[in-house]
């Protein structure tokens, strides 16, 4: 089975610890700096420059001091590197590929900035770095030499425009476990092979079911279209809740319908227009 | 408990079985030491939190549990009353371990019995101070000591003896005048009826937490506290904590695996701090600074007031001329007092706040500030600022340009009219240079450089080595008795390694193996501060990190071997690498583990000494029946029964009756800014809290109506200082100041959520956005539940410099303190709060001198004193 994540989200504590150690390790500028008066949240969603993102969401009772219905919920969302990954059917210049841990990757130096994976994400995960990602917000401070002058990102410098999680490749080539998840104090965000984790994960939501929790997987034994998800959740809320599609979808499984009824149009005009040539004539 | 850091260390947190967080947004301020809550609760311990705000904290916390800001005595003194009342408190562990049996004098009065007052209390002299004042006026830079105006004298809390010096006691703890007692008639008016008013905490949730923590302790069970800032600072913080000693001795947790109280520091190094003596009022060890005011002008005077009769410190003599052996060599030698006169003297509170006053009164000339920005994280920031405006010389230390190096260029100052001569010195981040850490397990580890500083930045080791360097030659050729303090201080850290010398590195080890100790005579390193010696025999700068360098070639806190748990290989802890503090206690007085589930140290009878999973503190070979020996001195004194070796008679001290200046027992009093009456008592405010009364510090009246809000203050995970405001990665995470309101307040005042407000106090006034958010809750508090009250929380951890920005909570904050330790109060104001934007900023009142008729000699402060009744 391939390497992934397992996100599980009664164990988070939304230190972003996982937003800061993923941009530190990739090199990746910051999105700015505004006040979204969205929860704790600031940076509010995925981007390309965005590889963790830690949602907050609050269930508060205004009105009954101290509720037991209060609930502060926050997940750290990241890319799902999908069984069936819309991304990579859709990019044509191959530049995304399944590498050698069964992860979803970009290769930056072949990526031409199409965009075409952007909108065949079917969580909105992927996302083109933005032009101005590496001018005013960003801290060129931190970066060295050539690209410093240059004020590019990292992905930038290599010449990638798309971006997401890599599921940190490098790292992984090297022996380690992603950044977001060795930053993890609270083991919110577990790394490993998928098979084990879902094992796991199992394991974790009968023991928080018998403990009066009702909690489920999110992306494990799924009847989707995007098959199972190699990052993938426990969620106690549904999945509208945290932003995400309760029922994903691969753009290519609405496919065969669209070609249908081009099919059925490219019919249905020929037959018209021989019928207007033929009454003409 | 009569050691400055945690009983507890943060890995045992694991092991409890039920986790009271108060005071403290564990979550978000210690987020890596939270694994082990996180841990504690996977294995189905209890976790509670209770807080003004439902915070992260809370968002995990099986049991939240909402507390007016400023009220924690009501609420922590109602659980040790409905203890009392239910006997549901650890009667063996109570009896044996505390000062439960002891007999107080006939004479003590308590606040039952003078309405919020203890016995002893005399209003403090104001027609002494106001002659020092005019003294002052008159020119005369020779201050007289300002001795402490009398104000509780203490001799009615004295605990009676018998004629052998011994402490009476009342085994059965049914003696009218015993501290058990005392302690049952104390506390019997903070009912649950009394918190729900005055916490506004719902009955069903405080006494939902009450049987949680008896349910939780006793022999098989243990419940652990964990606090942080919003306990101490307070004009009654030490009570505060006090409070939860009391609690944790009478549940039985104070010793055990899985118990304790988790002192969570802040910061770094901030143990650290404390430990090795940047106190004014500390030498390292938490040997008390000799004192003019106490008539120590001599060691054998010093050591006469200082030494305990029994107990641990009756080791004192030994640890302070070891120091002074450390401090100045060879010169300090029996005959001349080992030099004991160099050191400085007090003459009054020299801490951060009252030398303020004096800087801006003139009286300060030079300030160096390393690793703080006081200008914006202290409190009335204003002061600060036009304080440093009238300073000679000013050197900052820092590896950014921050709101305090940059003070003479703020919003509305006029640089040419600033007379200070600024300096900026670039220091390494912690990258940069090698050295150890304490943290809040008092555990030392060693750091290694990872690069050489960069630019022109310097490390804090090579900044002090040098200036001391400088000092030195300086005062080389001075004859004047006066320099000798300098021309004989040891100063001997010079690198070995040829590269470091010629950068002017000092060796950073031989620091290290100096405050570790070693002998004078062989120069070999001491292993334990058993060892050391009052004859001038060993040097050590600080006797509680003695045993980290035990050899010429072992330092220990490099050790990097951990386990699940104790990980005694893992740094060094002090004392003596312990890492839970009286752990005699975790054994029963026979010596016998109290459960099986519980064990951590205990008496091995085959053996002939204490063994377990920790350090034994206790002495090793002592067994559990040995007698006290009356009349002895020091640990003969103990029984081997009595845990607590830093105290008199070995106990853990319910009744406290030396030590603390504000009474013996916690006392609810109102903050000093606060939106309602005292219902407890008709004193209002703490009697000896430290207050200012001047033009620059401007308070809030008690119960004003202008001020309608309850304001508390707190740091946020994203953000800490100046550092993680010039880190992108952490600004965008919290860009911009902003407040948190509950959404009943924002639609009564036409608050929008991500808008601007203004929140003013007398002091001052700051703009922030508008967090609203149902985690903030409207209280109901008073009689009947009849008065409705709002919290506003305001994060302080924004500033002019780094990629976020706004105003800074320092701006509101007058300045009072806790009469113990000096501490300012921060975390229970009151504010008024409106929707817009602040005016610009003005030169105000504040940058004017401040009249004669309004300061004090040093900057010293006045206290409070006697409230008149204000409900009367």
């Amino acid at each position: 089975m391939p390497n992934g994540f397992f996100t599980d989200t009664t164990l988070c504590i939304g230190c972003k610890a996982c937003e800061v150690a993923c941009k530190q390790w990739n090199e990746l500028p910051s999105d700015g700096f505004e006040f979204s008066g969205n929860s704790y949240d600031n940076t509010l969603q995925l981007s390309g420059t965005t590889w963790r993102h830690v949602s907050f969401v609050e269930q508060m009772e205004v009105d009954r001091e101290g509720s037991l219905t209060d609930r502060w919920l926050m997940m750290s969302d990241v890319c799902k590197h999908c069984t069936h990954a819309g991304c990579m059917d859709a990019c044509p210049t191959g530049a995304i590929v399944r590498n050698e841990f069964g992860n979803v990757y970009i290769q930056p130096d072949v990526c031409n900035g199409c965009g075409y994976c952007v909108v065949s994400c079917p969580f909105g995960v992927v996302d083109l770095i933005g032009k101005g990602a590496g001018h005013d917000d960003y801290n060129v401070a931190n970066l060295n030499g050539d690209r410093k002058d240059r004020q590019e990102t990292a992905l930038q410098a290599t010449g990638g425009v798309a971006g997401k999680c890599t599921l940190c490749y490098d790292r992984q080539r090297d022996g380690f476990e992603p950044a977001c998840a060795k930053a993890c104090p609270t083991e919110s965000i577990q790394f490993g092979d998928v098979a084990e984790l879902q094992e796991r994960a199992k394991k974790r939501v009968e023991t928080l079911q018998e403990r009066g929790v009702d909690s489920y997987l999110y992306g494990v034994d799924s009847k989707d279209s995007v098959g199972d998800l190699n990052a993938f959740f426990l969620l106690t809320e549904r999945p509208e809740a945290y932003n995400l599609p309760p029922k994903p979808v691969l753009p290519a499984t609405h496919q065969p319908a669209g070609y249908a009824s081009a099919a059925l149009a490219a019919v249905a005009l020929t037959v018209a227009g021989a019928a207007i040539f033929a009454r003409a004539r | 408990m009569g050691r400055g850091g945690a009983t507890t260390f943060l890995q045992d947190l694991q092991n409890a079985d039920c986790i009271l967080i108060e005071g403290s947004n564990f979550a978000e301020a210690h987020p890596v030491g939270f694994r082990f809550v996180m841990k504690a609760k996977e294995r189905g311990a209890k976790i509670i939190h209770v807080d003004p705000r439902y915070t992260r904290t809370s968002a995990v916390a099986d049991l939240y549990v909402p507390i007016r800001s400023g009220s924690d005595i009501v609420f922590l003194g109602g659980i040790i009353n409905w203890l009392l009342a239910n006997e549901r408190y650890f009667k063996e562990y109570v009896a044996a371990f505390t000062n439960a049996s002891s007999i107080l004098r006939e004479d003590f009065k308590d606040t039952e019995d003078l309405d919020g007052i203890f016995s002893g209390y005399s209003e403090p002299q104001e027609a002494e101070s106001a002659a020092s004042a005019q003294a002052h006026e008159g020119g005369s830079q020779a201050h007289e000591p300002s001795s402490e105006p009398r104000t509780y004298d203490t001799s009615s809390w004295q605990l009676e003896k018998d004629e052998n010096g011994a402490f009476k006691r009342d085994p059965t703890l049914t003696h009218p005048r015993c501290v058990l007692s005392l302690l049952r008639r104390h506390f019997s008016r903070y009912t649950p009826e009394m918190v729900e008013s005055v916490c506004g905490t719902p009955q069903t949730k405080f006494l939902e937490v009450c049987e949680s923590l008896a349910a939780n302790s006793g022999r098989e069970k243990t419940t652990a506290f964990a606090y942080a800032v919003g306990w101490t600072q307070h004009t009654v913080g030490v009570q505060y904590i006090r409070t939860a000693a009391i609690l944790q001795l009478l549940l039985g947790n104070i010793g055990r695996p899985g118990g304790g109280i988790m002192a969570l520091r802040g910061h770094a190094n901030i143990q650290g701090a404390t430990d090795i003596a940047t106190l004014y009022d500390l030498l390292p060890g938490y040997l008390p600074m000799p004192s003019i005011v106490r008539d120590e002008q001599t060691l054998d005077a010093y050591l006469k007031t200082n030494t305990k009769p029994t107990g641990w410190w009756a080791n004192t003599p030994k640890y302070v001329v070891s120091i002074l052996k450390a401090f100045y060599g060879e010169h300090a030698t029996a005959a001349n007092d080992y030099c004991f006169d160099y050191l400085p003297q007090l003459t009054g509170d020299h801490s951060m706040l009252p030398t303020t006053f004096a800087m801006k009164d003139g009286d300060v000339k030079g300030y160096v500030v390393v690793g703080q920005n006081p200008a914006t994280s202290g409190q009335n920031a204003e002061l600060v600022r036009t304080a440093m405006e009238r300073l000679d010389w000013f050197v900052n230390v820092d590896f950014y340009e921050n709101e305090t190096s940059s003070f003479w260029k703020r919003e509305g100052a006029d640089p040419s009219k600033i007379a200070t001569e600024c300096f900026f010195i670039p220091s390494g981040t912690i990258l940069e240079k090698e050295g150890t850490m304490v943290n809040t397990n008092r555990m030392l580890q060693w750091h290694d450089k990872a690069i050489e500083p960069i630019g022109e930045s310097v490390t804090d080791a090579w900044f002090f080595y040098n200036l001391g360097k400088r000092l030195k030659a300086l005062y080389a050729d001075s004859t004047d008795p006066k320099d000798r303090p300098i021309a004989h201080m040891t100063w001997d850290y010079e690198h070995d390694d040829p590269h470091e010398r010629r950068k002017g590195e000092p060796s950073v080890v031989k620091v290290l193996k100096e405050v570790n100790g070693f002998s004078t005579v062989t120069g070999e390193q001491i292993a334990s501060f058993t060892d050391l010696k009052d004859d001038g025999s060993t040097a050590s700068g600080g006797w509680i990190y003695t045993g980290v360098y035990p050899d010429a070639h072992t330092n220990k806190a490099r050790n990097r071997k951990g386990d699940d748990w104790t990980s005694l290989e893992w740094g060094f802890s002090w004392p003596a690498n312990r890492r839970l503090l009286y752990n005699r206690a975790s054994a029963d007085p026979e010596g016998r583990p109290w459960s099986e589930r519980k064990k951590y140290v205990w008496w091995d009878e085959a053996k002939g000494e204490w063994t377990g999973v920790d350090v034994p503190d206790f002495p090793k070979t002592k067994a559990p029946n040995t007698p006290a020996q009356p009349g002895a001195g020091g640990m003969d004194a103990h029984s081997g029964a009595d845990p607590f070796i830093m105290q008199l008679d070995g106990r853990g001290q319910l009744f406290v009756a030396s030590g603390l200046k504000d009474g013996p027992l916690p006392v609810h009093y109102e903050p000093l800014a606060s939106v309602v009456e005292n219902q407890l008592y008709a004193q209002q405010n703490n009697p000896l809290l430290r207050e200012w009364r001047r033009r620059d510090n401007a308070y809030n009246g008690a119960i004003d109506a202008a001020y309608p809000y309850v304001l508390t203050t707190y740091r946020i995970t994203e953000m800490s200082g100046v550092y993680t405001r010039y880190v992108p990665w952490l600004a965008e995470l919290q860009p911009e100041a902003f407040c948190e309101i509950d959404p009943e307040l924002a639609v009564t005042l036409g608050i929008r959520n991500g808008g601007w407000v203004t929140i003013a106090t007398a002091l001052g006034e700051i703009e922030a956005r508008a967090l609203v958010s149902g985690r903030m809750k409207p209280l109901r508090i008073g009689p009947g539940k009849g008065k409705r009250i709002h919290q506003i929380g305001l994060p302080y951890n924004f500033g002019n410099f780094g990629f976020t920005s706004g105003d800074t909570s320092g701006d509101l904050i007058a300045l009072s303190m806790d009469p113990n330790v000096s501490i300012h109060e921060s975390k229970s104001l009151t504010c008024n709060i409106r929707p817009g934007r602040r005016a610009a900023r003005r030169r105000g009142i504040v940058d004017e001198a401040v009249p004669q008729s309004q300061r004090s000699p040093e900057g010293q402060a006045k206290i409070h004193g006697k409230d008149a009744a204000p409900h009367a």
